[in-house]
């Protein structure tokens, strides 16, 4: 906004460009000048941190907003809105609208300037939590993730007991002892969460079903903490990073597989970033199994018509949209169906940039969470089953279907808990 | 002003508890130290009285066990100003006394017109650390204590005294003086895993030595065990629905649903 | 010889049940060990209430302005004169508010070894063990003390009140008090305002501890309480952070509650809490924690998720209730 100086205008009462007659009063031409005097300094004090310059590049369009799920759900919300706020005196760095975004990235898809939310918040948090405030539930979540390596604060120990109950057997790298093809990185919800644990089983049989190679890290695993950068807590994600490449380099394997969208985001567009760590080929579980659809042994049809959620972090930020959906199609006697807000506008489930740890503070300012929008969205398809790859998602979208008064309507299953369902191995393997 | 608060690390009871081959210690290869949760809030307080009143400097000491420096530094990233780590022989972990005795030794070198200090800790099978470190320094104590408030002369600090029954005893104490903090007024901060490790790279902890020759319990421990109760509770397991129903069919058979 | 020496704990004329408790411990052991109990009263004008401590022996009357409020510093002068006078074998202060400064700060004045957090004691060999619960109750440990003098604080509610209570005359001796150069001052006493809910009057309890997680889960338990037509309580930890008032709190510094339904919510049961309620008729606890151990004093428990479960259950209350009888 500085460097202006006065406008100079060019107004001729006769001009005829390229055979054009075009005079008149509306051929005036104004270059570059000032069109208010207000105060940029809160506004400076955004652009000014690494990586938030884009936040002074809005001009004002408002696409944004209307792709904004927080202020779909009544937040009032958006880059539009906050950089309008910045202007007239309101202060990102003390106010609630901080800890509102969800990364989704809807926004930045959509703006014609690339005013980049995901860069900009994470900058701004970064130095609220440098000052040692932050929401309780949020500095719990992460203080959980540093000592325990997982924000649930459950023992770092007991992050491999959910093997016990899969049914078949999921080999730790350590005992291994030899090089493998697939190391499976669980992450924390899949591991410890019930419903994560379900889905954890689930791809551990099938992928056994399907004869592939693979381990996991077990106890020696610890969270990505890609969200919990994105909620400010870059020194963390450092931390945990570091840790985790430097667990990996002990072993040989092929490919890393997650179940998490966001260790896949931290994997392939963060840990490059580091020394060796982009030397990696990872894949999500569905992109491993969609090429394998044709081996699976559907033993029973599912009478089910399912809607596929698109995860954030798996769709509109890595662009994967298809495998999910090739894997569910092809399950005999699924129906598939699309929601209005689909593919690259898919709408948030709310669990990003931390708003997993957030609940209370955002329930307060939205009129509705994003998660039981998002349910009324899946029943107004028609849909019975919300398919879910994420495991923010089936915590935060059964919490939903109660509060939407959608029980009995819809079921929420991971992709893989209907393959899983669908190939009956529960009764081959039992667990 | 200067307040001094020496903190400690106690294992994380979010792991099993297990009691070691010995039978009367842990078992250290499953502890994991945290910093003793009333510690914490008495450094919450030391930096709110910092904020408020005229406390010039909030020195953080530990003793060198566990995970000390994250401690400090951690301490540091709180926004202590100085952290010392007193270095000696105190094993996985110093009983009270032992740290009661190492503290006094180190205290007396240093200039200060207040302690304070969470008012026990998991461990403290024989006692508490501020009355002890208090009495060997001969000075005034005062325990289960909240509601700090610096007198305006700067030389008595009020403090609410707990009992019982949400009854508290408002007392006026000489300074200098040790204090057990039951609670800070606010929750504790959050020290940033960035700021810790800016701290770590930038800072530097002060140490010095303590001699803890003749010091220890004289608590013979026998034994260490899980309780087991006489009694458990019956456990109602099922769906969330499954459970509702039975509890609620109990209480209607127990005449608790009557009037 | 072994003789036992209990401090008593008084508040505004009353004499605390916890000096009864170790009182009726301690002329057990000082039988066993061969020698006399008794108590230290402190306190200014107290003399009623060394006529209650027939049970002992003999009552060490220390009185003095100085001492007529509890302050740490002033009586803690005082007993170590009589501690350095009499000797005992053993010392028994409350694990209390009053009794925490004493038990250490005599510790360390008379060099004797300390005790804390006492839940059991014996007599073998001559020798006292004491058993102390540790590590927030989930480990205990069994420590011998040394024969020539230890100081044991004793947790509320361990031995019974009766077996110290006596119509006995109660034998006294005033015992002068040392010159007290008191560093700490009462100022005044702070009681919790009567007009909020009195819990220790309600029938049935529905109280939360941190598994509630948020202030506004606390609705859960409240429409509970209301459908069972009971209060909300809470332990410390939802009391700290100011989401209840403190007259709710149940534990060891809060309210003792004897209820006829105690719903405990989310609620570990550290020693501190369990002493303010295991009195209670019927405990039911839910918590996630199969190894919490509040379910050692429930009479049922659940894993189930209290927010899964207590929506559920309030409904099922309401339904029955619905229903005449």
């Amino acid at each position: 906004m500085a460097g202006v100086e006065n406008e100079r205008v060019i107004e001729q009462s006769h001009a005829v460009v390229d055979g054009v007659d075009i005079s008149g009063h509306w051929n005036r031409m104004f270059e570059q000048r000032v069109s208010t005097t207000y105060d940029t300094d809160l506004l400076d004090k955004v652009t000014d941190l690494p990586g938030a310059e884009s936040m002074g590049w809005c001009y004002q369009c408002a696409k944004c907003v209307g792709v904004c799920p927080v202020d779909i759900v009544g937040g009032d919300y958006g880059p539009r809105k906050i950089f309008r706020k910045l202007q007239t005196g309101v202060d990102l760095f003390t106010n609630s609208d901080l800890w509102m975004c969800t990364s989704c990235m809807n926004c930045l898809r959509v703006c014609p300037k690339e005013v980049d939310m995901i860069k900009i918040m994470p900058a701004v948090r970064e130095q609220v939590l440098l000052e040692g405030t932050a929401p309780l539930e949020l500095q719990r979540a992460l203080e959980n993730t540093f000592r325990y390596g997982n924000p649930l604060g459950e023992p770092a120990r007991k992050r491999a007991d959910w093997i016990s109950e899969a049914g078949v057997p999921v080999p730790i790298l350590k005992d291994l002892g030899r090089a493998v093809d697939i190391l499976w990185y669980v992450e924390c919800y899949p591991a410890y969460h019930p419903r994560g644990k379900d889905a954890s089983r689930a791809l551990a049989r099938v992928m056994t079903a399907l004869g592939l190679d693979f381990a996991i890290l077990g106890i020696e695993e610890k969270c990505t903490g890609d969200t919990q950068r994105l909620a400010g807590e870059k020194g963390l994600f450092d931390e945990l990073t570091e840790y985790n490449l430097k667990t990996l380099r002990k072993y040989q394997f092929k490919r890393i597989v997650v179940s998490d969208p966001h260790a896949y985001n931290a994997m392939k567009n963060e840990w490059p970033k580091f020394n060796q760590g982009g030397d990696f080929e990872v894949l999500h579980y569905t992109e491993l199994l969609a090429p394998l659809v044709g081996q699976m042994k559907f033993e029973q049809p599912l009478d089910l018509t399912v809607t596929y959620h698109d995860p954030c972090f798996l769709g509109r930020h890595n662009g994967v949209y298809a495998p999910p959906r090739q894997i569910v199609s092809a399950i005999p006697g699924v129906r598939m169906i699309e929601m209005p807000r689909c593919r690259e506008n898919g709408f948030c489930c709310g669990g990003g940039g931390g708003g997993m740890w957030l609940d209370s503070f955002t329930s307060e300012r939205n009129k509705e969470r994003m998660s039981d929008r998002r349910v009324k969205e899946a029943v107004e398809a028609g849909a019975d089953t919300l398919a879910i790859c994420c495991p923010y998602e089936p915590s935060r979208f059964e919490d939903a279907v109660k509060a939407t008064g959608s029980d009995g309507k819809l079921i929420v299953r991971d992709v893989i808990e209907l393959v899983d369902e669908a190939m009956d191995l529960k009764t081959k393997y039992g667990g | 002003m200067r307040i001094l608060v020496p903190v400690k690390q106690v294992p994380d009871l979010v792991e099993d508890l297990e009691v070691g081959p010995d039978g009367v210690s842990l078992d250290q290869d499953l502890v994991k130290y945290v910093l003793n949760e009333f510690d914490d809030h008495a450094l919450e307080e030391a930096l709110q009285l910092k904020e408020t009143d005229s406390v010039t400097e909030v020195v953080a000491i530990a003793l060198d066990y566990g995970d000390v420096d994250q401690v400090l530094f951690t301490c540091l990233a709180k926004g202590a100003d100085r952290a010392i780590k007193v270095e000696g022989a105190f094993g996985s972990s110093p009983d009270s006394h032992t740290a009661a005795r190492a503290l006094a030794a180190t205290l007396r070198d240093l200039q200060f017109d207040l302690v304070l200090t969470g008012v026990q800790a998991i461990d403290d099978l024989d006692g508490q650390v501020g009355p002890l470190l208090a009495t060997l320094l001969e000075l005034p104590h005062v325990s289960v204590a909240t509601h700090l408030a610096l007198d305006a002369d700067g030389r008595t600090l009020s403090v609410q005294q707990e009992y019982g029954a949400g009854v508290t005893a408002e007392l006026q104490v000489d300074l200098p003086a040790v204090i057990g903090v039951q609670a800070a007024r606010a929750t504790p901060r959050y020290a940033s895993v960035s700021r810790v490790r800016q701290l770590m790279r930038s800072a530097e902890l002060e140490t010095v030595s303590a001699d803890v020759s003749a010091a220890g319990t004289r608590l013979q421990v026998e034994r260490l065990f899980k309780p087991t109760s006489t009694t458990h509770a019956e456990m109602l397991k099922g769906s969330p629905a499954a459970v509702a129903d039975a509890i609620a069919r109990l209480l209607q058979e127990r005449g608790v649903l009557r009037g | 010889m072994g003789d036992v020496l209990v401090v008593a704990e008084h508040l505004n004329g009353v004499l605390a049940d916890i000096t009864f408790e170790m009182l009726g411990k301690g002329r057990e052991l000082a039988s066993t060990l061969v020698g006399k109990v008794s108590v230290a009263l402190l306190g200014n004008d107290v003399r009623p209430l060394a006529e209650q401590l027939g049970a002992a022996d003999s009552v060490l009357l220390v009185e003095d302005p100085a001492l007529e409020r509890y302050t740490p510093d002033a009586w803690q002068q005082a007993l170590a004169s009589v501690l350095r006078d009499r000797q005992p074998v053993l010392v028994l202060v409350g694990n209390t508010g009053m009794g925490m400064d004493l038990a250490a700060g005599l510790s360390a004045a008379l060099n004797l070894p300390l005790a804390a957090y006492c839940g059991d004691l014996r007599v073998d060999n001559g020798e006292v063990v004491a058993t102390s619960q540790v590590y927030a109750g989930k480990l205990c440990a069994e420590s011998r003390l040394p024969v020539d003098g230890a100081i044991v604080s004793v947790l509320a509610g361990a031995f019974p009140v009766d077996a110290g209570k006596s119509s006995e005359v109660a034998s006294i001796d005033s015992v002068a008090a040392p010159a007290i150069r008191a560093r700490v001052r009462f100022k005044q006493l702070n009681v919790p305002e009567a007009g909020d809910v009195d819990i220790t009057r309600e029938q049935v309890l529905v109280s939360v501890g941190r598994g509630i997680q948020e202030a506004d889960n606390i609705a859960l338990a409240e429409a509970l309480a209301e459908v069972l037509g009971g209060a909300v309580s809470a332990s410390r930890p939802i009391i700290d952070s100011g989401w209840l008032p403190r007259v709710r709190q149940v534990g060891k510094s809060g309210m003792k509650v004897k209820p006829r339904l105690y719903v405990a919510v989310g609620i570990s049961g550290a020693p501190e809490h369990l002493e303010g309620m295991r009195g209670a008729e019927l405990i039911v606890a839910i918590n996630t924690d199969p190894q919490a151990p509040i379910f050692d004093v429930a009479h049922y428990g659940t894993t189930t998720d209290l927010f899964d479960l207590l929506p559920l259950l309030t409904e099922k209350v309401r339904g029955l209730r619905a229903v005449p009888a």
